[in-house]
């Protein structure tokens, strides 16, 4: 891939396959899966529950509980590294440093037997030094979790209270705090508003949106709910099964749809200029990752399935140098004109 | 806090006054006459009747019960039918050593324990988890009296490390204390590790491993107090069955303490030692129990938050 040699990666996935080993049987969590964040850019993770969203998130902090999950295949690498080739403790000092996670659910992310600024001068005292290279001084860890604080909107002072002390949407503020605390180069966001009252979601958003744009940090968001990808992200990766589907800009995921599986996710939004349309959910659930199907993992939902996608793999299949599409339905020609095949 | 603290207190008298009440019945119901274990099986009639009235036996038992409530009220525990002293004379010159042993068998316990139960833990399905729930097990199968024979055959009597009875020496207190102890590792460190099991499956266990803490510093600082506070229950819990215990122990180890005193005035049919000393167990289960319920304020700043 000559391009990408021009392209400044910031996270670069491929192949990646992970398994999730059990005596129930294997569960293949993600099955080559490929991801690129440019510098400073934001990617949007697509795809329902259970697709492998936060298994991906996992993976690059290599975090994947071990046992039963192992990583089979493929590689993971931040700007330029590979952190499959690290050392446990090269790890620690890439968590939370260089790449943090918010987690989902707010409610249980924090440690509830600590207060909250000390859980924030945590990952700043173990990662931050001073001027001579020496790990800085707690009480200078504590005054950057007091600023955290404010910087996420809660009175620094509210430090010394503990988790179950504040709302909901305040614990998903100290956990973006955490998150943010060391100026992470990638920020991973795991649903971090699903947990959250609707009001609550535009606030926490916009002001990640914010702290995004003024630290440059680059940010993979996963989520289910495509009104935040619109709202945020500069390119989308559609993932089912452990797979990425469809991937390409904003504009070529929501003007130029191809995938019909990226098409049932949008006819699954209510349109409030045509109520009167009835939504068209995607049939049927996510197959059975411990037994997925031979061909096309989306076969069995998909109106447009062909005898075809009952027996192979669909191919890769690109519209312009972004924008790719594993599915039969097109080839090199008629990828280029209209939208999903047969709408 | 204080608040909370004497409330517990005053619904301490409510239950002293139930476990009495339901002993002082027991008691009376038991068969034979205290005034025959008093006198002899040679005494006449006539003067077992005239000790029975005298003693006041020959009242409903409820203005019996009433009277000996009064006294205890004023501090007098009563009259030990077989040795004629006070009862809390008797009681307080043997509490000392049963404390001792109980202290030292709840220490050896907890000491032994939780680590057993944490390594387990983080090493599920190993060799050692498996050996360690073994171990467990067989605590828990083996009474004490039997555990404590064992135990005084193999160090005392094969070995000859340890004296087999008495409280002589200050090591003397290894054997009782160990077969009393070991009682309570099983269930301690089963629950160690079932509670840190749970912890370390928790969310914010992987926020802190996101955070770059190392694993070790994550099952110190994170895992571990949040993991305790059941432990705290099971303890607490425990120290009522090592009272019970106890009485084993001190008995096969002919341990000087209140266990074995309880257990001779319970075959004299000497009511008021019975009492006295059942009194004093429940007032030290409760206040362990009290000492638990604080301890857990100070773990978890969530049940703080309640003691208003």
């Amino acid at each position: 891939m000559s391009e990408n040699m021009k392209k400044d990666l910031e996270l670069d996935i491929k192949n990646l396959v992970v398994e999730f080993r059990t005596d129930a049987g294997v569960t293949q969590a993600l099955n080559g899966l490929d991801l690129e964040i440019e510098k400073g850019k934001t990617l949007g993770l697509v795809g329902e529950t259970g697709a492998g969203k936060t298994t991906t998130g996992l993976s690059i902090l290599q975090l994947i509980p071990d046992p039963p999950g192992i990583i089979v295949d493929g590689s993971i690498k931040l700007a330029g590294e590979d952190v499959m080739m690290k050392s446990e403790k090269e790890m620690e000092k890439i968590r939370g440093q260089q790449v943090s996670m918010i987690f989902q659910d707010p409610m249980t992310s924090l440690n509830p037997v600590m207060t909250v600024e000390d859980q924030i001068a945590e990952v700043v005292a173990i990662h931050e030094v001073d001027a001579n290279g020496k790990p800085i001084a707690y009480s200078d860890a504590i005054k950057r979790a007091k600023e955290m604080l404010e910087l996420v909107g809660i009175p620094g002072d509210r430090g010394t209270e503990y988790p179950h002390q504040f709302s909901g949407g305040m614990k998903q503020r100290v956990v973006i705090a955490i998150a943010l605390a060391c100026n992470p180069k990638l920020l991973i966001a795991d649903e971090p508003t699903t947990a959250l009252d609707v009001t609550i979601q535009a606030q926490v958003l916009e002001m990640m949106k914010g702290l995004r744009d003024k630290y440059g940090t680059s940010m993979l968001m996963i989520t289910h709910d495509l009104g935040i990808v619109a709202e945020i992200c500069d390119a989308v990766s559609i993932i089912y099964a452990g797979r990425v589907i469809e991937h390409g800009s904003l504009e070529d995921i929501f003007d130029n749809t191809r995938h019909p599986y990226t098409e049932g996710l949008f006819n699954s939004l209510p349109d409030l200029d045509h109520r009167e349309q009835r939504l068209k959910p995607i049939k049927g659930l996510m197959p059975d990752p411990t037994n997925l199907p031979k061909g096309c993992a989306f076969c069995p939902r998909c109106d447009y399935a062909m005898e075809i996608c009952q027996t192979q793999k669909p191919p890769r299949v690109y519209r312009n140098d972004e924008h790719y599409v594993e599915c039969f339905l097109y080839n090199e020609q008629n990828i280029k004109e209209g939208g999903v095949i047969g709408r | 806090m204080w608040k909370y603290i004497l409330k517990r207190i005053v619904a301490l008298i409510p239950v002293i006054i139930g476990v009495t009440l339901i002993v002082y019945f027991i008691m009376s119901l038991a068969p034979g006459d205290p005034a025959v274990t008093i006198l002899g099986d040679q005494a006449t009639p006539e003067a077992i009747e005239q000790l029975r009235e005298e003693m006041g036996l020959n009242d409903p038992i409820i203005v019996q019960y009433v009277r000996y409530m009064f006294n205890l009220c004023r501090g007098d525990m009563g009259t030990s039918y077989k040795t004629k002293k006070a009862v809390s004379v008797e009681i307080f010159s043997r509490f000392p050593a049963t404390a001792k042993l109980s202290i030292v068998a709840v220490i050896f316990s907890t000491i032994m324990a939780i680590p057993l139960g944490i390594v387990a833990a983080i090493k599920q399905n190993s060799f050692f988890d498996g050996f360690s729930m073994i171990v467990a097990l067989l605590g828990i199968s083996m009474p004490i009296f039997w555990f404590g024979v064992l135990l005084q055959l193999l160090f005392s009597l094969k070995l000859g490390w340890l004296p087999s009875t008495g409280n002589d020496y200050w090591y003397s207190i290894v054997l009782p204390a160990t077969a009393l102890g070991f009682h309570n590792v099983a269930s301690v460190a089963r629950i160690t590790r079932s509670s840190m099991l749970e912890v370390i499956r928790q969310d914010y266990i992987r926020t802190a491993r996101a955070k770059g803490v190392s694993y070790g510093t994550v099952i110190k600082k994170h895992a571990l107090r949040n993991a305790l506070i059941p432990v705290i229950t099971v303890l607490g819990i425990q120290i009522g069955s090592l009272l019970a215990g106890s009485t084993l122990s001190e008995t096969v180890f002919a341990w000087p303490g209140m266990g074995r005193f309880m257990i001779a005035s319970i075959s004299g049919r000497d009511i008021p030692s019975v009492l006295g000393c059942i009194i004093l167990f429940t007032l030290c289960f409760s206040v362990c129990n009290l000492a638990v319920d604080l301890a857990y304020g100070f773990i978890d700043p969530r049940i703080k938050s309640q003691y208003k």
